[in-house]
């Protein structure tokens, strides 16, 4: 537990002096708020050499379905939403996803072991400490721009 | 009313002959379909292979400790890197009784996972884990006496045109090298901390 709180407060502490902006951490939404990002974050790479993993929760607060449907970044060549799924068998295995409908009110997580985003072509290594932005495509013309802040390479969860 | 009675016993038999059928497909389906029960089903480690700091390390090596074997490939961006994240928090909560714990990784993937490319990525979650590799052999006849799965799968938008899918579940083996049981990847690691800190004091 004391653990958990020196590692919060250490990587709050960090993020302090470097300055970034909490803004990373905090809800990121569109201009009329019907699309709220939550929770994002990117496990550090090691080099450019090896498809980057990012992470975060949407939420559907209009009145109308909506998909996320793509991904666009500056920091990766070729940037799409993968799935993992891992049969009865315990055997996993990663495919592009489909468009993920969001109903209103709803919300969907990117999150280790089922959506993520995949950033292959990786122009610069995805480094701890830094950010990223990252644009959302949706189905309805939305391009919503977030700013991803990069934890560890063993971190398991926005927390770290 | 006759009518009726036929009806139903018509469709009691297609019912049942669906059923039979199924049955009959589900049993000449292979390994996949025709499942054993996970209870029963039996993991075996037996290998010969290059640890990530050149050496050759068989299973024979780590008698006397337990073994927590993962497969898995340094290009995973969403699977191994949480599982290999959950081994090392694992090791870290398990402290000095970790050194009764071996964590191997073993890449499914040796065209890429040469021993020096496992070197600059293993070591990052962990000191503990040791990395192992082999050759396309090595690691198909290791696979094979484990009794796990793992294919290459062609996949456009994936680094050099593959992916792999693997057994992503972490397999226990006691200090004579006898499967115990499994533990899927993304389990919380206090669950696995406190299950092995129990096996482990007996």
């Amino acid at each position: 537990m004391f653990k958990t709180f020196a590692k919060a407060f250490q990587s709050l502490s960090v993020a302090l002096l470097m300055g970034l902006p909490l803004a990373a951490s905090a809800q990121q939404m569109s201009e009329d708020a019907s699309i709220v990002v939550e929770k994002p974050w990117a496990r550090a790479s090691l080099g450019t050499s090896r498809p980057g993993g990012a992470y975060l929760t949407v939420r559907n607060e209009g009145s109308e379905s909506i998909s996320l449907i793509g991904l666009r970044a500056e920091i990766s060549g070729m940037a799409s939403i993968h799935e993992t799924r891992t049969n009865s068998d315990g055997v996993s295995s990663m495919a592009p996803a489909d468009d993920i409908v969001i109903p209103p009110g709803g919300m969907i997580a990117l999150e280790p072991g089922g959506y993520h985003a995949m950033l292959m072509q990786l122009q610069s290594p995805l480094v701890e400490g830094e950010t990223f932005p990252l644009t959302l495509l949706f189905s309805d013309g939305t391009e919503l721009e977030i700013t991803v802040p990069v934890l560890g390479i063993g971190a398991r969860g926005p927390e770290g | 009313m006759k009518k009726v009675r036929i009806a139903l016993w018509s469709a009691v038999v297609i019912a049942a002959a669906a059923t039979a059928a199924l049955w009959m497909t589900e049993r000449n389906q292979g390994p996949v379909a025709a499942r054993v029960d996970p209870e029963a089903e039996r993991f075996a480690a037996d290998f010969e292979l290059t640890d990530h700091n050149g050496m050759i390390q068989a299973d024979e090596d780590f008698r006397g400790r337990w073994m927590l074997v993962f497969f898995g490939f340094t290009n995973c961006p969403d699977v191994c890197p949480l599982g290999l994240a959950t081994i090392a928090q694992v090791m870290d909560d398990l402290d000095a009784e970790g050194a009764a714990v071996q964590p191997l990784f073993i890449t499914v993937d040796p065209e890429r996972d040469t021993p020096s490319a496992l070197a600059d990525y293993v070591p990052q979650f962990g000191p503990g884990i040791l990395g192992l590799s082999g050759s396309t052999e090595q690691i198909e006849r290791t696979a094979e006496t484990f009794n796990i799965y793992y294919q290459k799968i062609e996949e456009a938008s994936s680094p050099d045109g593959y992916t792999m899918g693997h057994t992503s579940s972490f397999l226990l083996f006691d200090p004579e090298g006898e499967f115990v049981r499994i533990y899927e990847y993304d389990q919380a690691p206090a669950v696995i901390v406190s299950d092995l800190r129990e096996r482990i004091g007996t």
